[in-house]
């Protein structure tokens, strides 16, 4: 007597190879899903209470990131221009553009902007501006071509393979330090060669560890160690 | 009994299976347990009582993911208590299915025919109920995967110096691995099953789990090289695993832990629990459902034989911590062998001395060795033991380490209790449903122990 | 409603205090409508800080009230959000929700956000401040400083000092005026005022008496004269419990004048303590002392000082002691007066001392042999010796003392007398007695209680508390920083401002005036002392700091004042404003002849209690959990009982007994402490608060209603039986002794000098060779920089400071009295005290131990998922965000040094707890295994500012948190990969040692031995 149909040998086998790829399938999509943008907001535009565009004011007007960002070489945290800074400007120019409201009004009521943030790590994660910039790690390195971005959005993942990528080779993204603020610069190639101390680079590799050297960066070993950035 | 044939030729006096079976009346005997007998009402209690326990068990894991660790007695220095505790006990137990399948398969000991079966289905629980607890002892149960290697956007690895991952792959790896072993085994009486049960759902159930077994001559040479290999590549887990585990207080510095004795004593311990577990469960199976024709005293007698023998493996095992105590002269050992003696965990650590050592020596005598009821008691005596064992040398090594300033004590919640006897009633449930679906003897390898079986000279 | 309707009414909530004041928006909107005119929006405002506010703090207080009591019952609803956020986690993808961030609106130029700034104040404690820097990010004060340069400080502080920040931050603080019980506006108060003032005016303010603690303030005096001036039949009243009447007294005695005595220590060879604490946190100076005592206890410098302690109950000072002689304070008298022998020919003395009592004592021994000794000693020493009194003991021995010390030649070198501190220096128990006796005399209208909670902690037979409640005076007013046991009897209530939200002024022990300066503008709109008082001055609009900077302005009159006010601020304290030496002269006044004690008469000793002081900090978690020095108790103050006695008794510790005193009946918990003296128990005042906020309410058992105006310190005749029962204690040590049945274990190493002298390295045992690892040795040796750590044991008195500093620093939860109990006390640094000997007079150590960071941690070997590893500088870094909580590490570690978060111990709703966080230190949450990590945040800080300027860090620039505070300068960290810095230096030591080092765990925190400088003569 034969209770199941002949086919359901075909069928078994079937499902019981499908399965491995089933699950094989499932744990590369999870993986995949923890570095999509869903997750790490990566080159996803926020809502903002004003449209700044950094375009506008970095490639448009030439403003350098320092003028807002006032901290970025002595602190931590590169800091949020206050709603002064703005009206440096715009209490001379577009000075009754509805866009501007919230910024006058906040100037006029003494209440603060609230943005959103846009680069923003884990609470147990401490990164700090100063070194960076200090060691040579060009502000569109990790912020990516803001000149280009009429709305702001992070550049990076911002996760932790991320940073090690670079902690583990930083001589990969090293500039000279008079070139960190310039949203131009490219790194060295044959066409564009970068002099330093009067030597031309035309290859980032070897620029990049003679850029090590000079800044003293601390080694690999030293800066991969976790309290670097965990406390 | 001089005239009856000896089925298998073996030294020993009483027969693996009673006198007057043929083919049909075994695979009679055995299949209308799952089949056509009705379940009795017994079962229904029993395995309600369990299920209850199960449940309470859930609650208590529920509550303790809901609040952490903190509703348990465990502190600073205890960092482990009851879960690792019951995990080495558990563990433990599981090593008796294995070893009887495997070893005593590739040892051509035939007579594990009849109970290699509910051993095997006891380890898979066991080893369920051990895979509860490091899950959930961890501060963190919703990061635990975190000891798995996986390519992680952290760009981080797990540390493989740490016994605790090599746990990790030891279970599992005992786990899987029994798994197929336990169903392989299974194959043949599914096919059997399938074909002998009337209702309909049934037969596809057990056929689907049959995997269209036909039992031609290709697929038993099959089945027999599949089992083989199974068989070989278990033995080697059965000492792996317990060695791991016993790793994971050897690898550590704590006075009592620190010692190299401890892969061999924990895998005797573990044979010697399971082996008890075998029989607390055995002895009362077989006079429920009058299997005493498979299960004969012989099994019984073997069993004890091997509990008699791995529990003096065991005693020597204390006796050498002991001495090295002494011995070496460690100021901190020393004091760990007085505490253990006279500190204020002396009484666990005496009962566990009667209970592993001296209770289980009258196995010398034969007449016990053959009383159900006798052999009953001592296993429950030595599984009681084994718990200890584990208490005395999770909780007491911890409790007074090197610092007198950070001394302290340990006090088990009623949160400690309640998983831990959970996991007793979900093991049981388990077996429970275990005896109810499916052949608890394997049916088709009692059949080979009959004279039938046998091929006669021409 | 009446009064006595109004006790009733908060008995009832006496849990949950605040929470009567407890306002439903309609009520507060009704309240603005009924307010108009220029006070509207004063009234919002003060509305919106009181009640919405007030209710999101107070909404569960039920339950919160004793939560830190009641670990079950815990923010149950917090767990379960962990619970939902552990299944999120399950997913294996958890995504960041979106921040806000905001910016100033203008940006003050000197804030840079992401660097903290410092500003110098000060704390006031009995009247003496204790000067410091506190660190503010972007304005909220998070960790409190010594100020380094300031003489009273070095650097240093107390425990009050360090943990009063979390007292400002405190959500059970009085956060609204109330009138009986409902909410008031600072209006309301002004407008009910005004005409009693004015009535009061008339009768030249006969019927006005101002209540004050201990004041110092040159400001808050001037204030108050000018009050008096205004209302010359007004009486301005002083009173605390812990006060200095007796040292006032006794100066009296001997000089005919109340002068302040202070002791240079530096310049001591011998110091003779009869029962004074001076190590101790709530000694006049103790932070100072403390400096001066442990620089002259190092061994190698061939002038390390000798102790001799008289104390009737253990103290870190008896702990250091080379010499102690537990006593009972009531024959410290008699000590004294044996000392006499000395000077017989010096007549001006033998008119003070009286006759001898040596008689009393003759079966004594160890007592005489101990006395003569003494004797000895300080005769060899004169001019370089010291005798300080406890400031318990009565007039006559401190009498004694000062005659002593000036016989001796002692004033000028280690001694010198000062104008007193405290700025109206009157017999505070006769002021407060008076007080109590014209509010009962009905003379009493208006009645202003200036901080203090006299209702709780007056002499018990004054019935202050009564006289408040049934003596109906039409005007009492309570400012205070807490809705305590007075303002519960009091009928006005008026939220104080902390003195980190206020201006003030305050003198140190040495009479240096510091500027105290708000860091944050009041969380709930609090008014402080010097606003209340100009109110009744007649300027009730002035500001403090216009009180304040006026006052000074007109000390200091001229261009240059800005000049001299910024620096003020800037410096932390005036210049030229520290005392001069006062010149005195002994009076030969005859001094009553001594009563020699009854020896079988149990004593009874009520002592200031070394975590909550009088009382005023029993709301302060820290505090509150912090082990006292030497029976390790948190959350309690049982009695205190010798072994002897316990034995004649049959006393177990935790049994319950019953204290009787002068037909007042008490029961409380015994505990026994080793080297108490026979024949006497010491109760701690402070706890037993009804009205205290979730911390302190219900901790511990009242003393006061045993404590007699006549009485105030100690006296025989306390009748102590067995009450049956016990009372669980939380200590926070499992075991006090190093003896073991397999040996005493060598965790203290410990030598006197001559034995020092001999075998210098004794200390050291050899460890086993560094090549004995399976894992490659990482070359730490060719690092920049390699952290290490020293404490020296010497120098270490125990007084805590660096737990708290460290809670502080690294924003370490407190975990509640339930938890210590089972042993789960999160203090990343602990100080273990062993006792060893006799245990009715033993040697006592103090051992601090913060995480080892050994070269070869057992723990980070153990750990599955690498969440505790080591960095290439020699740190044992944790990593909190990885840890998954297997509690491996700690089983693993020999010193047990690391903490685990068995349940959310960490407060994550409470606002004020937020603001009050180290923003550079990861908040952990349940799960997680957290340790010392060397204040690795405040290494990286240096690190980076030293490599932007391209230079390394120096030695001195970089402390950790408990070094910083630590006032015994015991603690020293550095790189000991430069042999020139402190660290390598001490490292290189002889008495240098590693805990455990025969373990090969390498740690990088090693001991200095401890050496102590016996009397030969009284070697044993």
């Amino acid at each position: 007597m034969q209770i199941f149909h002949r086919s359901t040998n075909t069928i078994s086998r079937a499902t019981i190879y499908g399965a491995i790829f089933m699950v094989a399938a499932s744990l590369w999509a999870v993986l995949e899903l923890q570095r999509s943008p869903y997750i790490t907001y990566a080159k996803v535009a926020r809502p903002q209470p004003v449209p700044f565009s950094h375009q506008h004011h970095v490639a448009g007007l030439g403003i350098d990131c320092r003028y807002c960002h006032t901290s970025v070489e002595t602190s931590s945290f590169a800091g949020i221009p206050p709603t002064r800074t703005c009206m440096n400007c715009h209490s001379q120019i577009w000075t009754n553009a509805p866009l501007l409201e919230p910024v006058r009004d906040s100037f006029r009521s003494g209440k603060s902007l609230v943005w959103t943030r846009v680069n923003d790590l884990p609470d147990f994660v401490y990164f700090d501006h100063s070194i960076h910039i200090n060691k040579g790690v060009g502000c569109n390195t990790c912020h990516g071509p803001v000149d280009g971005m009429p709305l702001m959005f992070n550049y990076a993942s911002l996760q932790m393979e991320w940073c090690l990528d670079c902690h583990r080779a930083p001589q990969k993204n090293l500039r000279p330090r008079d070139q960190v603020f310039n949203m131009r610069y490219e790194q060295p190639s044959i066409l564009k060669p970068v002099t330093l101390d009067g030597k031309e680079y035309t290859d980032q590799l070897s620029l990049g560890t003679d850029l090590v050297k000079k800044y003293k960066l601390r080694t690999v070993a030293d800066i991969t160690s976790c309290s670097t950035c965990h406390r | 009994m001089e005239e009856q044939k000896q089925p298998v030729a073996l030294e020993s006096s009483a027969p693996v299976i009673g006198p007057g079976h043929s083919f049909a009346t075994v695979t009679d005997k055995i299949s209308a347990i799952v089949l056509t007998r009705p379940t009795s009402t017994g079962w229904f209690v029993g395995f309600g009582v369990a299920f209850l326990l199960t449940m309470m068990m859930l609650f208590a894991i529920g509550y303790l993911f809901v609040r952490g660790t903190g509703i348990w007695g465990i502190t600073i220095p205890i960092g482990w208590g009851f879960a690792i505790v019951n995990f080495v006990w558990w563990i433990g137990i599981g090593h008796a299915g294995t070893l009887i399948s495997a070893i005593l398969l590739l040892l051509r000991q035939s007579w594990r025919n009849s109970i290699n079966r509910f051993a095997e289905a006891m380890t898979l629980f066991a080893v369920s109920a051990a895979g509860i607890f490091p899950l959930i002892h961890v501060g963190r149960p919703w990061l635990a995967y975190w000891l798995f290697p996986y390519p992680n956007t952290m760009n981080y690895w797990p540390q493989f110096r740490s016994p605790l991952v090599w746990d990790v792959f030891a279970v599992s790896t005992y786990f899987t691995i029994s798994l197929l072993f336990w169903f392989v085994g299974l194959v043949p009486d599914l096919a059997t099953l399938r074909d002998r049960s009337q209702s309909r759902p049934a037969q596809i159930i057990y056929g689907m789990l049959a995997l269209g077994w036909r039992g031609s001559a290709r697929h038993w040479h099959r089945y027999e090289t599949a089992y083989l290999l199974l068989a070989g590549l278990a033995t080697p887990l059965v000492l792996s695993v317990h060695t791991v585990v016993s790793f994971d207080f050897a690898v550590g510095i704590v006075p009592g832990w620190h010692t190299t004795i401890f892969p061999p004593y924990f895998v005797a311990g573990a044979i010697y629990s399971g082996f008890a577990m075998v029989l607390m469960l055995a002895i009362p199976i077989r006079k429920l459902y009058g299997l005493e024709d498979f299960i004969t005293e012989r099994h019984l007698q073997n069993s004890a034989k091997v509990m008699l023998a791995t529990g003096l493996i065991v005693a020597y095992g204390y006796a050498i911590e002991a001495f090295m105590g002494w011995y070496s002269g460690n100021r901190y050992d020393a004091f760990t062998l007085w505490n253990r003696l006279h500190g204020p965990y002396a009484i666990p650590y005496w009962a566990l001395l009667i209970c592993n050592i001296f209770v289980p020596q009258v196995l010398w005598i034969r007449k016990l060795r053959t009383s159900p009821p006798a052999l009953f008691l001592i296993s429950g005596v030595i599984l009681v033991g084994m718990w200890l064992e584990r208490f005395i040398i999770v909780v007491v090594s911890l409790h007074r380490d090197f610092l007198t300033s950070s001394w302290g004590m340990y006090y088990p919640t009623r949160w400690d209790w309640m998983t831990y006897i959970g996991t007793i009633g979900m093991f049981l449930a388990a077996m429970f449903l275990f005896v109810r679906i499916l052949p608890m003897i394997s049916i088709f390898e009692m059949r080979t122990l009959l004279p039938e079986a046998e091929v006669k000279p021409e | 409603m009446t009064i006595e309707e109004q006790n009733g009414k908060q008995r009832r909530e006496d849990v949950c205090p605040g929470k009567k004041n407890q306002l439903d928006l309609d009520t507060a909107r009704a309240r603005i409508a009924e307010t108009k005119g220029p006070e509207f929006w004063r009234s919002l405002e003060e509305l919106a800080g009181s009640s919405e506010f007030q209710e999101m703090m107070h909404r569960e207080f039920p339950k919160g009230a004793s939560e830190w009591l009641d670990a079950v019952s815990r923010r149950g609803f917090l767990k379960l959000m962990g619970a939902s956020l552990a299944m999120a986690g399950m997913t294996a993808c958890t995504k960041q929700p979106l921040e806000p961030i905001v910016p100033y609106v203008r940006q003050p130029e000197e804030t840079v956000p992401g660097r903290p700034l410092f500003y110098a104040t000060a704390f006031t404690l009995g009247g003496y401040a204790t000067p410091m820097l506190v660190e503010s990010h972007l304005y909220r004060p998070t960790k409190i400083e010594g100020n380094d340069k300031h003489p009273a400080s070095l650097g240093g502080t107390d425990v009050f000092a360090q943990a009063s920040i979390l007292e400002m931050y405190d959500p059970d603080r009085s956060q609204t005026i109330t009138y009986l019980g409902d909410v008031r506006t600072w209006g309301d108060f002004l407008k009910s005022i005004r005409g009693p003032l004015n009535a009061q005016k008339a009768v030249q303010g006969s019927g006005i008496r101002i209540l004050t603690r201990t004041v110092s303030s040159p400001a808050q005096a001037d204030q108050l004269q000018s009050v008096l001036k205004l209302y010359p039949q007004a009486k301005w009243h002083v009173y605390e419990p812990i006060n200095r009447d007796n040292v006032y007294a006794g100066a009296q005695m001997a000089f005919g004048e109340p002068v302040e005595t202070q002791y240079k220590l530096e310049n001591a060879d011998v110091i003779v303590s009869l029962d004074a604490d001076f190590l101790s946190a709530g000694f006049a100076g103790n932070v100072r002392y403390i400096r001066d005592f442990a620089k002259r206890r190092d061994p190698d410098s061939g002038n390390m000082n000798r102790l001799y302690v008289a104390e009737s109950t253990p103290s870190s000072t008896g702990a250091k002691a080379d010499h102690r002689l537990p006593v009972r304070a009531v024959d410290i008298e008699a000590f004294a007066r044996d000392l006499r022998r000395i000077w017989e020919s010096k007549s001006d003395f033998v008119a003070l001392a009286g006759p001898g009592s040596g008689a009393a004592w003759a079966h004594k021994h160890e007592y005489l042999e101990m006395v003569s000794a003494v004797a000895e000693d300080l005769k060899a020493h004169s001019g370089s010796s010291v005798i300080i009194v406890g400031d318990h003991q009565p007039p006559v021995v401190h009498a004694l003392a000062h005659a002593m010390n000036q016989a001796l030649g002692n004033v000028g070198k280690t001694v010198i007398y000062t104008p007193p501190v405290d700025a109206n220096p009157v017999n505070q128990t006769e002021s407060l007695k008076n007080l109590v006796a014209d509010m009962r005399a009905g003379k009493v209208d208006m009645l202003f209680i200036l901080g203090g909670n006299p209702a709780y902690d007056a002499p018990a037979d004054f019935g202050l508390a009564d006289a408040l409640k049934n003596t109906n005076i039409p005007v009492r007013v309570h400012l205070g920083l807490y809705q305590d046991e007075t303002a519960e009897l009091c009928q006005w209530h008026l939220n104080e401002a902390h003195y980190l939200e206020a201006w003030g002024d305050a003198r140190a022990y040495d009479g240096t005036v510091s500027i105290v300066q708000p860091l944050i503008a009041p969380l709930y709109g609090g008014k402080s002392i010097y606003e209340m008082v100009a109110l009744l001055a007649g300027q009730p609009e002035t500001s403090g700091h216009e009180i304040v900077q006026g006052y000074w302005k007109k000390q200091h009159p001229g261009a240059d004042f800005d000049a001299f006010w910024r620096k003020s601020l800037h410096d932390g304290w005036i210049e030229n404003t520290a005392f001069q030496p006062k010149q005195v002269s002994l009076k030969p006044v005859q001094i009553p002849d001594y009563a020699a004690s009854d020896a079988k008469s149990i004593e009874i000793n009520f002592r200031r209690d070394p975590s909550v002081y009088d009382g005023r900090f029993s709301n302060n978690g820290w505090l509150q959990e912090l082990p006292k020095p030497m029976s390790k108790m948190a959350w309690d103050n049982p009695v205190l009982v010798g072994p002897a006695m316990a034995e004649r008794m049959g006393l177990r510790s935790e049994d319950l007994i019953e204290l009787e005193l002068n037909g007042k009946k008490l029961t409380a918990p015994v505990w026994i402490q080793a080297g108490h003296p026979d024949n006497s128990v010491t109760v701690f005042l402070g706890y037993g608060r009804r009205r205290a906020g979730r911390a302190g309410t219900g901790a511990g058992f009242d003393m006061y209603p045993l404590r007699y105006n006549a009485t105030p310190w100690f006296t025989t005749g306390v009748a102590v039986t067995k009450a049956g029962g016990t009372y669980k204690l939380a200590t926070t040590q499992g075991y006090q002794t190093m003896d073991t049945p397999e040996g005493a274990r060598p965790l203290v190493r410990t030598a006197s000098l001559d034995e020092y002298h001999k075998e210098p390295d004794f200390a050291r045992e050899d460890e086993p060779p560094a090549e004995l690892t399976l894992y490659k040795p990482y070359p730490y040796k060719e690092e920049p920089y390699a952290w290490g750590m020293t404490i020296d044991l010497n120098s270490c008195v125990g007084c805590n400071n660096c737990i708290v500093a460290c809670q502080s620093e690294n924003n370490i939860p407190v975990v509640g009295k339930e938890q210590c109990v089972i042993g789960r006390h999160m203090h990343w640094l602990r100080v273990d005290a062993y006792y060893q000997g006799d245990r009715d007079n033993p040697k006592a150590y103090f051992q601090p131990v913060p995480c080892m960071q050994c070269e070869n941690a057992p723990c980070e070997v153990v750990c599955p998922v690498g969440a505790t590893v080591h960095s290439t500088e020699g740190l044992n870094d944790m990593v909190y965000n990885r840890c998954v909580g297997t509690r491996y590490c700690s089983n693993n570690c020999p010193y047990k040094v690391r903490r685990f978060n068995f349940l959310l111990f960490q407060d994550w709703e409470t606002p004020q707890y937020k603001m009050m966080r180290n923003p550079d230190v990861t908040v952990r949450s349940r799960g997680v295994m957290e340790k010392c990590t060397y204040c690795v945040q405040r290494i990286n800080h240096r690190r980076i500012d030293a490599e932007r300027e391209d230079r390394k860090i120096q030695d001195t620039e970089l402390q950790t948190a408990c070094q910083q505070s630590c006032p015994a300068n015991a603690i020293v960290f550095g790189n000991i990969n430069d042999p020139e810095s402190r660290v390598s230096k001490l490292k290189a030591k002889a008495r240098n040692y590693s805990l455990l080092g025969d373990l090969n765990t390498r740690p990088r925190t090693t001991y200095l031995a401890e050496i102590r400088n016996p009397n030969p003569e009284l070697e044993t």
